[in-house]
């Protein structure tokens, strides 16, 4: 089961890699927050069940509803509805995100460890390289934050492969989470999207030598 | 006694965050400067006795936390001088002291930290306030600044946390159940290296964005310009530390694995590649602020290079960081005496500085030689340390670029300063300026001299500290 839930989670970064809308990134990092729930629920049943719930509310509550809630806040607040032409086409990064999928597929192959669970790190490492890719081909500033949330799923899903042993970890990682959800998202990218009018990064040029 | 700092601190900075009275702000203010130097005071005769489970003031800790409790108090002193010379609104001061407050204070705990996830913690919270810093004067620029900052130091920070994990999983392999530092010392020759490695990529890479390195340079170096001059001296000096801390404590767990040769090899990569990139930038900045963030970031590059060659190298590199803890800040200072003359970090617009502030010149003379590791600069005696211990190692193609690259950024330093101090400025400055009362550089004097004679005759028992700081590592 866990492994169905990890590959719908990763041909979702491979749709990503061809939104354009907001309002579809929204939705795809809605529904991942779902998969991360079955997964967190599935392999952390073991693990006392005060630190279960919270795991399960933060993907729950945090990944699933508010960060999703909070971004069509904003885009609707400011009028956003698609992000300008990305730096690459579409078929482009449709092939590189496959690319990526598969250079970590074969790096994580070339780790003889019998403790690895290996579809954690394959995921994990394609979640964060997807997101690093978002970032630097999108134009807007949401679409970057978008991003920074793809590898924090990424993260998340790292963290649940070590967390039946030290469970301290995935706490920490879910502190990330509140901690980039709130002051990233709620207080900054709310201000800076009002600020800068168009939301373009090339506005955020202003600070150069 | 950690515990009651903590909560100490805690409390301070949430009574000036709702205080609106100008005198009951700086009373609290003093009161915390009284509870920081006491509580160095206090750590110093204590030793390596863990407190809270995971705090313990070892002698790296020691010499940061005696760092940072010097360098606060000029920091609060200027600060008190900005908000008389800015507008003085109740709320913003109130936000900027609480930050500050919480800064030192994450500081601190992040440098106490015996255990990778704390420190991984404080460090995260010192973004938050280091942030709401930058942000102090609430114009489009300064926002373009924090959202910069946040964005770097969330990435960063994800990269350490996931190099932690990284380590967790070597950990669980090797039989251990924690990340205390000593713990991980202890099981770091049965890890697997495959996934040290990794691990130290992380989280090296995560922590440079802190430390002022290649490849995550770029964030510290808004932050310093956009901030206040007197948080943009924290920024460049106690903040630079935590992310120094951060890498070195790292390197420690390394050094009896068979990977501490290949992290020498990345270390001296770093550096090279900081002092590199700082000299470009430095040869074309003209923000004053700016060439002083890339001149920090040429230092730890050169505190990168004494680290990984070794010998001698280790001491230098380390007595290098206090002594730029100290010379940055004065600058920093002195930086914001300049922008009250001439409403301007351009160096276009500033020149002739003897004609409007003599003392300040002087600093401004003073601080060149010393940032730029000349004698009789305590800076020179770290730096040449460096060099040596490049020399002895065999590096001697890096010592060569390294002399190559400093020689142009002494170059570039000097044009750009002494035309601020010399030239005639391309617009005279208003002549109905209150003038600059020397009593305020006096802090920036003491600071400075404090480089030259820490250099030149460390006392004992700072030289005691470093040395043991560094006996970990394997000779």
């Amino acid at each position: 089961m866990t492994n169905i839930l990890l590959i719908t989670f990763t041909i979702s970064l491979i749709y990503l890699g061809v939104a354009n809308r907001l309002k579809s990134y929204i939705t795809t990092l809605a529904f991942q927050g779902m998969l991360l729930f079955g997964v967190a629920f599935i392999e952390l049943i073991e693990i006392n069940w005060l630190n279960l719930v919270f795991v399960l509310l933060e993907t729950i509550v945090f990944k699933t509803i508010a960060i999703p809630y909070f971004l069509n806040y904003v885009i609707r607040k400011n009028k956003i509805t698609r992000d300008t032409d990305p730096f690459l086409p579409d078929f482009v990064s449709i092939v590189l995100i496959t690319f990526i999928i598969l250079g970590s597929f074969f790096l994580s192959n070339t780790i003889h460890d019998p403790h690895l669970r290996k579809i954690f790190f394959v995921v994990a490492l394609s979640a964060l390289f997807t997101g690093l890719y978002i970032i630097t081909t999108r134009r807007k500033i949401i679409t970057h934050v978008m991003g920074f949330l793809v590898i924090e799923n990424g993260v998340f899903v790292l963290s649940l492969a070590v967390g039946n042993e030290m469970p301290m970890l995935v706490n920490i990682g879910i502190l990330l989470d509140i901690f980039a959800s709130i002051f990233l998202l709620g207080i900054f990218a709310n201000k800076v999207v009002d600020e800068m009018k168009g939301q373009d990064v090339e506005q955020l040029t202003d600070l150069r030598d | 006694m950690i515990g009651v700092y903590l909560l100490s601190s805690f409390i301070i900075s949430i009574l000036l965050f709702f205080n609106r009275n100008r005198l009951v702000n700086y009373l609290l203010v003093c009161l915390f400067m009284i509870i920081q130097c006491g509580f160095t005071i206090y750590a110093y005769y204590h030793q390596n006795i863990s407190e809270l489970t995971y705090f313990t003031p070892d002698s790296l800790t020691i010499i940061f936390l005696g760092v940072l409790s010097i360098v606060c108090i000029p920091t609060f002193y200027h600060s008190y001088i900005y908000f008389q010379n800015n507008l003085d609104l109740p709320n913003q001061r109130g936000i900027y002291f609480a930050a500050i407050v919480v800064l030192l204070t994450t500081l601190s705990a992040a440098y106490l930290s015996n255990h990778i996830a704390i420190t991984w913690i404080f460090v995260e919270l010192t973004t938050l306030s280091a942030s709401a810093l930058i942000y102090h004067r609430r114009n489009r620029r300064t926002l373009e600044g924090t959202w910069k900052y946040l964005f770097v130091c969330s990435i960063s920070i994800t990269l350490v946390f996931i190099g932690i994990l990284f380590l967790s999983i070597a950990v669980q392999q090797s039989g251990g159940t924690d990340l205390f530092y000593k713990e991980l010392f202890n099981k770091a020759k049965g890890m697997n290296v495959f996934w040290l490695k990794l691990s130290f990529l992380f989280i090296f890479t995560g922590f440079t964005a802190k430390a002022g390195l290649v490849p995550m340079f770029n964030a510290g170096i808004d932050a310093k310009d956009k901030s206040p001059s007197p948080a943009g001296a924290l920024f460049g000096s106690v903040l630079m530390n935590v992310g120094f801390i951060g890498i070195f404590r790292f390197y420690q767990i390394i050094g009896p694995t068979t990977i501490y040769l290949w992290a020498n090899k990345i270390m001296l990569i770093t550096g090279l590649l900081s002092v590199f990139i700082a000299t470009v930038y430095l040869l074309r900045v003209k923000n004053f602020k700016r060439m002083l963030g890339y001149s920090s970031v040429e230092h730890m590059g050169l505190v990168m290079l004494g680290l990984a060659a070794g010998g001698i190298g280790r001491y230098a590199a380390i007595l290098h960081l206090i002594l730029h803890s100290f010379a940055k800040p004065t600058m920093f200072f002195q930086i914001g005496q300049v922008y009250r003359i001439y409403k301007s970090k351009s160096i276009y617009d500033v020149g002739d500085y003897f004609k409007y502030n003599f003392s300040g010149a002087m600093v401004l003379l003073f601080g060149f030689f010393v940032i730029t590791a000349m004698p009789p600069s305590g800076m020179f005696v770290s730096e040449f340390l460096i060099f040596r211990s490049l020399f002895e190692s065999g590096n001697l193609i890096i010592l060569v670029i390294i002399f190559l690259l400093t020689t142009i950024i002494i170059w570039s330093l000097g044009k750009n300063i002494f035309k601020m101090i010399f030239i005639k400025p391309v617009k005279i400055p208003d002549e109905n300026i209150t003038p600059i009362k020397p009593i305020e550089s006096l802090s920036q004097y003491i600071l400075l001299a404090l480089v030259i004679y820490l250099g030149l005759n460390p006392p004992d028992e700072l030289v005691n500290l470093i040395n043991n700081a560094i006996s970990a590592l394997p000779s």
